[in-house]
C-alpha cells in the first residue's frame, strides 16, 4: 500500500470483543467481565469496566459493539430511574432486562450489543436474563461475547446448582480467566459484581492475580 | 456477533468435528465424533470412523474436507510403510507427523485438511503431533482441533493434568468430547476413543446414549 491511510485503529469500529459471565446463586447473582476494548487489532482501552450498573442493585455486562452497548445501558439506566419514582420502589430486575430487550428487539438490524442483565430483587431475589438478538429468557448462568465460545465446555462441565456465593465467585474467575486465555479481543484484568440483599461489591482482580492453569 | 470460521466454508462434504489427542502416563488417547456433514444442513454420516491407524502404534484424526483427509491419509500410510520397511523398524509418531506435513505444506493451495497424529513410539515415548491446515507441525501434550473444539477449550484448558491416569485421562476425552458435541452442531454421534500405549491398542466407542451427561441435560 502506498498511500497514507493514517493508523488502522482510527477506521475500525470499537468492539468491546469481550468474555461476560453473570451467575445466580441462592441470595443474590455475580457478575463478571475482561476489560478489554479492542479496534481491529488494537487494543485501544485494557482496562474497561464492562458491568455497567442499571440501578441500585441491578447490573448489566456489555458486549459486542461498545457504542451500542453502552448506550442503551444508559438509555435503560435513565428509563428505570422514572419507573422506580413512578412505582415507588426499586424496579424488579425482569423490568430492567425487559426495557433492554425491547431496544434490541427494536432496533435490531442496527444495533449490535448483547447485554446480559443480572440483579437481585425482593421479589424473586437473584436473577440472570439474556437479551440476545431480542429475546429475553432466565436462566441460572449467561455467558456472553466472543471469549464465551471457547469456555462453553467449561461452563457446562463445572455449573452444580445450588453453589454458594464464593464458589460461584469462583466459577465466574475461572471462567473469564480460562476465555481471557483463548481469545484475543477479551485480556486485562477482570471485573466482578456481586449483588445480594444487603450490599452491591465491586471487585478487580489484576492479570497476575487470575488463576493459571496446567500450560501457563 | 462476529462470524466464526467454521468448516462450514469447506466445499463437499466436511468432517465438520471434533477431534482430540492427549497425553497420559505412558500413553496416549485420541478420539473424535463420528459425525459427517453437508454443509451444516444434512448429516451425510452419522458413523463415520475418523481415527484412522497409519501404523500399528500411530493414530491419526482427520478434520476438514473429508476427501482431502482420506486422500492424505492413504498416501502417507503408503509412504510410512515404506520408510518402516526401508529402515527395518517401526516409524517414530514423528515420522508420521512429518510425512502428513510433507503433503499438507506442498499441497496448501489445493488442500484443506488438518490432522492431529498420536501414538507410541520406542525413542520417546507418548507423543502427540498437531498438523495444522498451512502445514504447520507442534507438538503438545494435548490438543484438540475441530469445529466442536472452540467450545471446549476452557474445559480442557482447565482439566487438562499432565501424567494423568489412563482412566482419568479417558474420563476427560469423554467429557470433552460429549461437552463440545453438546454444543456444535456438526459434531454428534458416537465418540470414537482408541488408547495407545507400549502393549497396544484398545479401541472404546461410546454411544450417544451413554455419553456423559451435564447439568442441564
Amino acid at each position: 500500500m502506498l498511500e497514507e491511510t493514517g493508523p488502522e485503529w482510527l477506521s475500525e469500529e470499537v468492539k468491546t470483543g469481550t468474555t461476560i459471565i453473570a451467575i445466580e446463586y441462592n441470595g443474590g447473582v455475580v457478575l463478571g467481565s475482561d476489560s478489554r476494548v479492542s479496534a481491529g487489532a488494537s487494543v485501544v482501552n485494557r482496562v474497561m469496566n464492562k458491568l455497567s450498573p442499571l440501578h441500585d442493585k441491578i447490573y448489566c455486562a456489555l458486549s459486542g459493539s461498545a457504542a451500542d452497548a453502552q448506550t442503551i445501558a444508559e438509555m435503560v439506566n435513565y428509563h428505570l430511574d422514572v419507573h422506580s419514582i413512578e412505582i415507588g420502589e426499586d424496579p424488579q430486575v425482569r423490568s430492567a432486562a425487559t426495557l433492554v430487550r425491547n431496544i434490541s428487539y427494536k432496533y435490531k438490524e442496527e444495533l449490535s450489543a448483547h447485554l446480559i442483565v443480572a440483579g437481585w430483587d425482593r421479589r424473586n431475589k437473584g436473577q440472570v436474563f439474556a437479551t440476545l438478538n431480542g429475546l429475553l429468557t432466565r436462566q441460572p448462568f449467561a455467558v456472553g461475547g466472543s471469549g464465551s465460545s471457547y469456555v462453553y465446555g467449561f461452563v457446562d462441565a463445572e455449573y452444580r446448582k445450588g453453589m454458594s456465593k464464593e464458589e460461584c465467585q469462583q466459577f465466574v474467575v475461572s471462567t473469564l480467566s480460562l476465555a481471557m486465555n483463548r481469545d484475543g479481543s477479551s485480556g486485562g484484568v477482570a471485573y466482578l459484581v456481586t449483588i445480594d440483599e444487603h450490599s452491591t461489591e465491586e471487585k478487580v482482580i489484576l492479570g497476575n492475580d487470575l488463576p493459571t492453569f496446567f500450560d501457563q | 456477533m462476529e462470524k466464526r470460521c467454521t468448516d462450514s466454508q469447506v466445499k463437499g462434504v466436511s468432517t465438520g468435528t471434533t477431534i482430540l489427542a492427549a497425553t497420559f502416563d505412558g500413553g496416549v488417547v485420541i478420539g473424535s465424533d463420528s459425525r459427517a456433514s453437508i454443509g451444516g444442513e444434512y448429516v451425510s454420516s452419522k458413523t463415520i470412523n475418523k481415527v484412522i491407524q497409519v501404523h500399528d502404534r500411530i493414530f491419526c484424526c482427520m478434520a476438514g474436507s473429508l476427501a482431502d483427509a482420506q486422500a492424505v491419509i492413504k498416501t502417507a500410510k503408503f509412504h510410512l510403510s515404506f520408510h518402516s520397511v526401508q529402515m527395518e523398524t517401526p516409524p517414530l509418531v514423528i515420522s508420521a507427523a512429518s510425512v502428513l506435513k510433507e503433503l499438507c505444506y506442498k499441497n496448501k493451495d489445493e488442500l484443506q485438511a488438518g490432522f492431529i497424529t498420536a501414538g507410541w513410539d520406542r525413542k520417546k515415548g507418548p507423543q502427540v503431533y498437531v498438523v495444522s491446515l498451512g502445514g504447520m507441525l507442534i507438538s503438545q501434550p494435548v490438543t484438540i482441533g475441530g469445529s466442536g473444539s472452540t467450545y471446549i477449550y476452557g474445559y480442557v484448558d482447565a482439566k487438562y493434568k499432565p501424567n494423568m491416569s489412563r482412566e482419568e485421562c479417558l474420563q476427560f476425552a469423554n467429557n470433552a468430547l460429549a461437552l463440545a458435541m453438546g454444543r456444535d452442531n456438526v459434531s454428534g454421534g458416537v465418540a470414537h476413543l482408541v488408547v495407545i500405549t507400549e502393549t497396544g491398542v484398545e479401541h472404546v466407542v461410546v454411544p450417544g446414549d451413554k455419553l456423559p451427561k451435564f447439568h442441564d441435560e
